[in-house]
C-alpha cells in the first residue's frame, strides 16, 4: 500500500497499481480510449492524461504507476485542455457521420466529445481517403473512421494470437489493418469478430444481414424460421438497458415471432443433438484405443466454434484429424430445417429461409462455407449477430422490455439444460460429460448440480478428469477409465494448450476450445461492452438457466430422441453422416 | 545461379528475375539463421534480404513471417513502416534527385517534378518497364553546382527541368521501352 492524493483526497494505493486503476476504484473517472482491461496498457492515445505535481509533463493514467506520495490531479484545466486537443485532433481527421453510423448510440469517440465538452472543432485536418473492405462474410472495415487507437491490433495479436492486423505505414498515412492493408480474406482472420467487438468507433462491424432478413420476412412465399444460439438469452436484454446477465428467454421468442418469423426455434436442440453424436465419436474413438488397441486420432475436439475451425485450418493441420468431424449445432440445424422439419411440416425446402441469431460473426463465415450445403440449399440462410437482432426488433418498433414470454415450437425448439450451457466456456464439455458419463456407466454424473467445477469460470486453460466406474456391459472396457479433459478459451490460450498436447499427445481425450474469451457469450457479435464483470453476469444467468429447467442433460431430449426414431436413425448413422458431419482441410495463411 | 547470388552486390534484375525461388529460398534462409532466436531479429534479416535481391518480393516476405514466427500483417508493418524497405523491383537505373538545402532553393523540387512527370511515376516507384527509379538523394556533396540528380553513378549537375528528358535519354533501354515523347 502507499498513500498518494488525487484532487485533494488523500486515498491508500496499492502498490504498482496505475493511476486509473486506482482512481478508478476511489470513484474518481479518468476518460480512456486505447485501454482494455487486462491487457498491457499501449498509452497511444492520451485521452487519460492526469496532472502529476513535480512531473514536467503530463502522465497517461492509464501507463503510470502509483509512487508513494504522488499527487495528481484529474480535474485540472491543463488536463481538461491536453484531453480536448487530443480528441479534437481525432476528430479532425475522422470522416463519418454520426446520424447513419453504426455506432452512432454506442460510440466511444462520440461519447468522449460529448464528455469533454467539445463543442467546435478548432482543428481542420486532412480527411483520410474512403476505404472500405467488405472482402470477408463476417466483418464490414471503414477505415476512414478507425481512430488508431489499436485496440484491435492489440486483441487480434495478445488475445487472439491470430496477428491478422497491424499498423501499416508511418505517421499521417498509418492505417491500421492487415498487411500491405490488403482485404482481410487474403490473410489468416478468422473472422471472430474480437477487433469488432472492442473498436470504439464505426470502424468495424459486423456484415449486416438486418435487410436480407427484413426482405424474406416481407415476402409471403417465403417460410422464413428462425434459431437462436444459447448465449443470446443472457445477452439481448443488454441492447435494450437491462443489465447484463438478464435472461431474456421468453420476451425474445416474442420478439420473434412479433417480427413474423413463421416458426421460432432454438439452436439448443442441435446443441443436445451435437452432443450425442459428438459424444458418440468421442466413445468409439475410446473403444478403438481400449477395446480394439488402435492408434486413434486423441485427445478429440470440439467443432462448435468456425473461429477456431479455421484457426486449426490456417495453424495446426496436424490437429485436423483430432476435431470431431460434428457440424456445429448452428450448421446440424440448417441441414435438419430443410430436410427433416420441411418434410415434416410439408413446406418446400426451396422456399424455405433459415436464419440465425448468434453471438458470433464467424457464424456468418461459417455459414458460407461451400461444404455447408448438405440439404441441396445452403443450409443456413442468413445471420444476425445479437446487436442486429436489437437493431432489428427497434426498427421494428418493439418495445422488447414490455413483452410477455412466450416459449419456442416444437420440435426444433425443444431442448434441455445441457444445451444452454454450450453458451460458455466449460459447458460443451460439462454437457459431454453428463451425458457420456450416464451412456457408460447408466448413472448421473455424481457431481453437485450436474456441475464440473474446474471447467467453470475464465481462467484461460482449465483441466478436469472423471474416472468411468461400475460401467455398463457395453462399455465395461472403460472400466476405472480416467476420462482427462481440458477447455480453452481465446485463440491464443488454445494454441498454448495445443503446445501442450503436442509435448505430450496422451495427457487429454478430449478438449473444448471456444474462440471467444468467456465462450460464446462473450462473442464477436455480442452487445458492446463485454468486460470479464459482463462475462460473469452472462455465464451465471446462463447457469441459472440451465438448472431452472426440467431436463438437463441432452440424452433426456425428447424431440431429439424421437428425431433419431423418424429420421436418423442412429448416431453417427448413414444420414447423420450426410447431415451433421463434416471435414476439414489446410488453408493457406497469405493469398 | 545459386553462386553468384552470394556475391555482395545487387544482383542484376535480370539475374533475379531468372532465379527460381527455390534457388533464393535457400540463401534467405541462411540469412534468418544467423538472426533467428534473437531479439529484433526482423529488421537485420529484411535489411539482408533487400540487400540480396533488390527489393522484398511477398513470397520472401511470407517467407521471413513464417520462419521467425512474427505475423505476416506485423512483418508488412515494419516494411511499411521504413521508407528504406522497397516491395517493388527497383529499375535498371536509380534516379536520385537531391533536395538538400541549396538545390532546393535552386529549382530542385522542380527538377523532381519535371522528372517525375517524365517518367509518370511518384518518389520510392519504377516504371512499369522497369527501367528507372525515382528517390530523393541526401546531399551529394556537389552544392556549389545545385540542383543535382544522380543517375547510377553519374552526377548531373545544374539540371534544369526543360532539359529532363534529354538527361534520361541515354540511359533509355533501346528495345523493350514504350516510352512515349511529350
Ligand atoms: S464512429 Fe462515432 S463519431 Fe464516427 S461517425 Fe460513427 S458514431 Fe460518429
Ligand atoms: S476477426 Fe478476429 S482474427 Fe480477424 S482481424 Fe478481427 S480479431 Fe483478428
Ligand atoms: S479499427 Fe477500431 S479498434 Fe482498430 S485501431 Fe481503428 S478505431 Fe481502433
Ligand atoms: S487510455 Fe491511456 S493512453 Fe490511451
Amino acid at each position: 500500500m502507499c498513500k498518494i492524493t488525487i484532487n485533494g483526497r488523500s486515498i491508500e494505493a496499492e502498490k504498482h497499481a496505475t493511476i486509473l486503476n486506482t482512481a478508478k476504484k476511489a470513484g474518481i473517472m479518468i476518460p480512456t480510449l486505447c485501454f482494455l482491461e487486462g491487457l498491457t496498457p499501449m498509452g497511444a492515445c492520451r485521452v487519460c492524461v492526469v496532472e502529476v505535481e513535480g512531473a514536467p509533463n503530463l502522465a497517461a493514467a492509464c501507463s503510470t504507476p502509483v509512487r508513494e506520495n504522488m499527487v495528481i490531479h484529474t480535474n485540472s484545466k491543463r488536463v481538461r485542455e491536453a484531453r480536448k486537443t487530443v480528441v479534437e485532433l481525432l476528430l479532425s481527421e475522422h470522416e463519418g457521420d454520426c446520424q447513419t453510423c453504426e455506432r452512432s448510440d454506442d460510440c466511444e469517440l462520440r461519447e468522449l466529445a460529448r464528455d469533454l465538452g467539445i463543442r467546435i472543432n478548432r482543428y481542420e485536418g486532412e480527411k483520410p481517403a474512403p476505404y472500405i473492405d467488405c472482402s470477408t462474410a463476417a466483418l464490414y472495415r471503414d477505415a476512414s473512421k478507425c481512430i488508431k487507437c489499436r485496440r484491435c491490433v492489440q486483441v487480434c495479436n495478445d488475445v487472439q494470437q491470430v496477428g491478422a492486423l497491424f499498423p501499416q505505414f508511418r505517421g499521417y498515412h498509418t492505417t491500421i489493418g492487415p498487411a500491405f492493408t490488403s482485404p482481410l480474406d487474403t490473410v489468416a482472420c478468422v473472422q471472430c469478430g474480437q477487433c469488432a467487438a472492442v473498436c470504439p468507433v464505426g470502424a468495424i462491424v459486423e456484415n449486416s444481414h438486418i435487410e436480407l432478413v427484413q426482405a424474406a420476412l416481407d415476402n409471403p412465399k417465403k417460410h422464413v424460421v428462425v434459431q437462436t444460439a444459447p448465449a443470446i438469452r443472457a445477452a439481448l436484454g443488454e441492447c435494450f438497458g437491462l443489465p447484463p446477465g438478464t435472461l431474456v428467454t421468453g420476451k425474445m421468442v416474442t420478439a420473434l415471432r412479433d417480427l413474423g418469423f413463421d416458426a421460432v426455434f432454438d439452436t439448443d436442440f442441435t446443441a443436445d443433438l451435437t452432443i450425442l453424436e459428438e459424444g458418440t465419436e468421442l466413445l468409439m474413438r475410446l473403444r478403438n484405443k481400449f477395446l480394439l488397441g488402435q492408434e486413434v486420432a486423441l485427445p478429440q475436439f470440439t467443432s462448435c466454434s468456425p473461429g477456431w475451425i479455421k484457426y486449426a485450418e490456417y495453424y495446426f493441420p496436424d490437429m485436423l484429424d483430432k476435431i470431431s468431424t460434428c457440424k456445429s449445432p448452428q450448421q446440424m440445424f440448417g441441414a435438419l430445417a430443410k430436410t427433416y422439419y420441411a418434410k415434416k411440416a410439408q413446406i418446400d425446402p426451396a422456399q424455405m429461409v433459415v436464419v440465425s441469431v448468434m453471438p458470433c460473426t464467424a457464424k456468418k463465415y461459417e455459414a458460407a462455407r461451400p461444404e455447408m450445403r448438405s440439404s441441396g440449399f445452403q443450409d443456413v440462410d442468413y445471420v444476425l449477430t445479437t446487436r442486429e437482432l436489437g437493431d432489428l426488433i427497434k426498427m421494428s418498433g418493439i418495445e422488447f422490455t414490455a413483452l410477455a414470454d412466450s416459449k419456442m415450437d416444437a420440435p426444433l425448439g425443444i431442448s434441455t439444460g445441457a444445451a444452454d450451457i454450450f453458451a460458455n466456456t466449460g459447458g460443451v464439455m460439462e454437457a459431454a460429460l453428463r451425458t457420456v458419463y450416464f451412456v457408460t456407466t447408466g448413472r448421473n454424473l455424481p457431481t453437485k448440480d450436474l456441475h464440473v467445477g474446474p471447467l467453470a469460470g475464465l481462467e484461460g486453460i482449465k483441466t478436469a478428469a472423471v474416472t468411468l466406474t461400475k460401467t455398463v456391459e457395453a462399455w465395461s472396457f472403460l472400466e476405472g477409465v480416467e476420462v482427462k479433459v481440458a477447455v480453452a478459451h481465446g485463440l491464443g490460450n488454445a494454441a498454448h494448450l495445443i503446445e501442450r498436447i503436442r509435448k505430450n499427445p496422451d495427457e487429454f481425450q478430449f478438449v473444448e476450445i471456444m474462440t471467444c474469451p468467456g465462450g460464446c457469450i462473450g462473442g464477436g457479435g455480442q452487445p458492446r461492452f463485454t468486460t470479464d464483470e459482463v462475462r460473469k453476469a452472462r455465464i451465471a444467468a446462463i447457469y441459472r438457466e440451465d438448472e431452472g429447467r426440467e431436463l438437463r442433460q441432452s440424452h433426456e431430449n425428447p424431440a431429439v430422441n424421437a428425431l433419431y426414431e423418424e429420421f436418423l436413425g442412429q448416431p453417427l448413422g448413414e444420414i447423420s453422416h450426410h447431415l451433421l458431419h463434416t471435414h476439414y482441410a489446410e488453408k493457406e495463411r497469405v493469398v | 545461379m545459386a553462386e553468384s547470388v552470394k556475391v555482395e552486390h545487387i544482383p542484376s534484375l535480370k539475374q533475379v528475375h531468372e532465379m527460381q525461388p527455390s534457388e533464393i529460398l535457400p540463401v534467405i534462409d541462411d540469412i534468418i539463421a544467423q538472426y533467428k532466436g534473437t531479439k529484433g531479429a526482423l529488421i537485420p534479416v529484411l535489411q539482408s534480404a533487400q540487400n540480396l535481391l533488390g527489393y522484398l518480393p511477398k513470397d520472401i516476405l511470407v517467407h521471413i513471417s513464417e520462419s521467425l514466427h512474427i505475423p505476416y500483417s506485423e512483418v508488412a508493418g515494419v516494411v511499411t513502416f521504413y521508407s528504406f524497405f522497397s516491395t517493388v523491383p527497383k529499375g535498371r537505373h536509380m534516379v536520385r534527385v537531391c533536395l538538400g538545402t541549396a538545390c532546393y532553393v535552386r529549382g530542385g523540387k522542380e527538377v523532381l517534378e519535371a522528372i517525375s512527370r517524365d517518367l509518370k511515376i511518384k518518389v520510392g516507384e519504377t516504371t512499369a518497364d522497369r527501367q528507372f527509379s525515382l528517390e530523393i538523394g541526401r546531399c551529394f556533396g556537389a552544392c556549389g553546382l545545385a540542383p543535382v540528380v544522380m543517375i547510377d553513378e553519374d552526377v548531373h549537375q545544374r539540371v534544369k527541368p526543360s532539359k529532363i528528358h534529354e538527361m534520361l535519354e541515354p540511359y533509355r533501354d533501346a528495345e523493350g521501352d514504350g516510352h512515349e515523347n511529350h
